[in-house]
């Protein structure tokens, strides 16, 4: 992580952030979550590390030099993480049953969805049909990014007129 | 038009024509298991755009956009979109909520189980279309004239 | 004693999302930006999902046997956010793409120069 602020060949920072989103990926097996770990291995480690290098391919392979080093960022960076673990002393202990958040809704879901909806896999019943609207937005989102991105980047080639 | 076989690409090309076929039965086989297993339809999409972008580095794009030409794509886009927004009407003309599959069939499950699935392919074809259609304007962009 | 063993994966996650912040604010190149931003976004679905795993639960699959399952809310909400960010991150590259034809340059002070020396 800390190679990734140093290092200034764009390249190798951009295969670093793949093992990274590949490593999330497995770390989301560990932790029980199977569907979501296909997704984020598929679309972080495929198509952004991808994406990021069509855009290396397309513009330039190192970072400039930065000749005045401000200690500003820093001074942030920290204070922001320092209150934030202030904050967590106060949250559920890591995978304790018990936390408020696998109270109510969660526990509905689990229990009513194979006599309401009847398809084993949970995230999908609840991802299609318990909240079937956020599904229509977020296709909806995929949709306008890909026109936003053929009205950017369009069908003229490089530099030329429209 | 086909780029010429060269030694150094014998290799890829060859990997690449016994790999394809695999992952877009993958990807279908991901599509129509998303009730039973993990997967559904963002996962298929993706990895059968996979396929196609895996298909147009090894081959050359000329013979890419042969066959996902720009209208194919974006009708395809487009028509998932409204697959799904199609299915939500239908419950909602049937005298239900938004998007409730109780009402697409005679019971209750079968409804859920055919909108499950139909929202899924929808989901699948947006996904797909969109994420080769951003391959294609990012690839396209910088081929010198 | 018990409250470090009990929050590390917060602090874990306090750790990447702040190497990830630094990354956006303090580089100048536009594309490690990006990655920065991307980097912070991962963190937040791993806080996410490691909030929503039980103990002793398994994947959120109804089986013959299987009694206790992880909540599947934050599996729900993470998918979605994993495709709503690589949209967002598919824009992003592409208004990087421009800018670079635009001012030749991806780096931000010297974006910042060419603007304000009209």
């Amino acid at each position: 992580m800390l190679a990734v602020i140093r290092l200034r060949n764009l390249f190798a920072v951009v295969m670093l952030f793949g093992i990274y989103s590949f490593l999330a990926a497995a770390l989301f097996v560990t932790l029980n979550a199977v569907d979501v770990a296909f997704t984020e291995a598929a679309v972080g480690a495929g198509i952004a590390t991808f994406l990021m290098l069509s855009t290396l391919a397309l513009t330039v392979r190192r970072e400039k030099l930065r000749r005045k080093r401000s200690v500003i960022p820093l001074l942030v960076v920290t204070s922001i993480g320092a209150t934030l673990v202030y904050g967590t002393f106060d949250m559920p202990y890591f995978s304790d049953p018990s936390a408020p958040l696998h109270g109510h809704v969660a526990r509905h879901y689990i229990e009513f969805s194979t006599a309401e909806v009847g398809v084993p896999n949970l995230v999908t019943a609840v991802l299609t049909s318990y909240r079937g609207y956020d599904t229509l937005g977020e296709v909806t989102v995929i949709f306008t990014a890909g026109i936003g991105v053929l009205g950017l980047l369009g069908y003229r080639k490089r530099g030329g007129k429209p | 038009m086909r780029p010429p076989i060269q030694p150094h690409n014998l290799v890829l090309r060859i990997a690449a024509k016994m790999l394809i076929p695999p992952i877009l039965m993958f990807a279908l086989y991901v599509q129509f298991h998303g009730e039973t297993g993990p997967g559904g339809g963002f996962q298929a999409g993706v990895i059968f755009a996979a396929a196609f972008i895996l298909y147009a580095l090894v081959f050359g794009i000329g013979l890419a956009r042969a066959v996902a030409t720009e209208r194919l794509l974006r009708v395809l886009a487009s028509l998932g979109m409204l697959l799904y927004i199609t299915v939500g009407l239908a419950s909602l003309f049937s005298g239900a909520n938004f998007l409730d599959y109780d009402v697409l069939a005679q019971e209750r499950m079968e409804g859920q189980h055919l909108g499950i699935f139909l929202t899924e392919l929808s989901i699948g074809m947006t996904v797909a279309a969109v994420m080769i259609m951003i391959f294609f304007a990012f690839a396209e962009r910088g081929v010198r004239p | 004693m018990s409250v470090l063993i009990g929050h590390y994966n917060y602090w874990i996650v306090i750790f990447l999302m702040m190497a990830g912040l630094y990354v956006v604010i303090a580089q100048g190149n536009l594309v490690k930006k990006i990655v920065g931003l991307n980097i912070f976004q991962a963190s937040v679905f791993i806080l996410f999902i490691s909030m929503g795993k039980i103990e002793g639960g398994t994947a959120p699959i109804v089986k013959e046997g299987m009694s206790l399952y992880s909540n599947p809310l934050p599996h729900v909400l993470i998918l979605t956010a994993i495709v709503v960010g690589v949209a967002t991150t598919a824009l992003a590259l592409a208004l990087v793409v421009r800018i670079n034809e635009a001012y030749r340059s991806v780096e931000e002070d010297e974006i910042h120069e060419q603007d304000q020396s009209f």
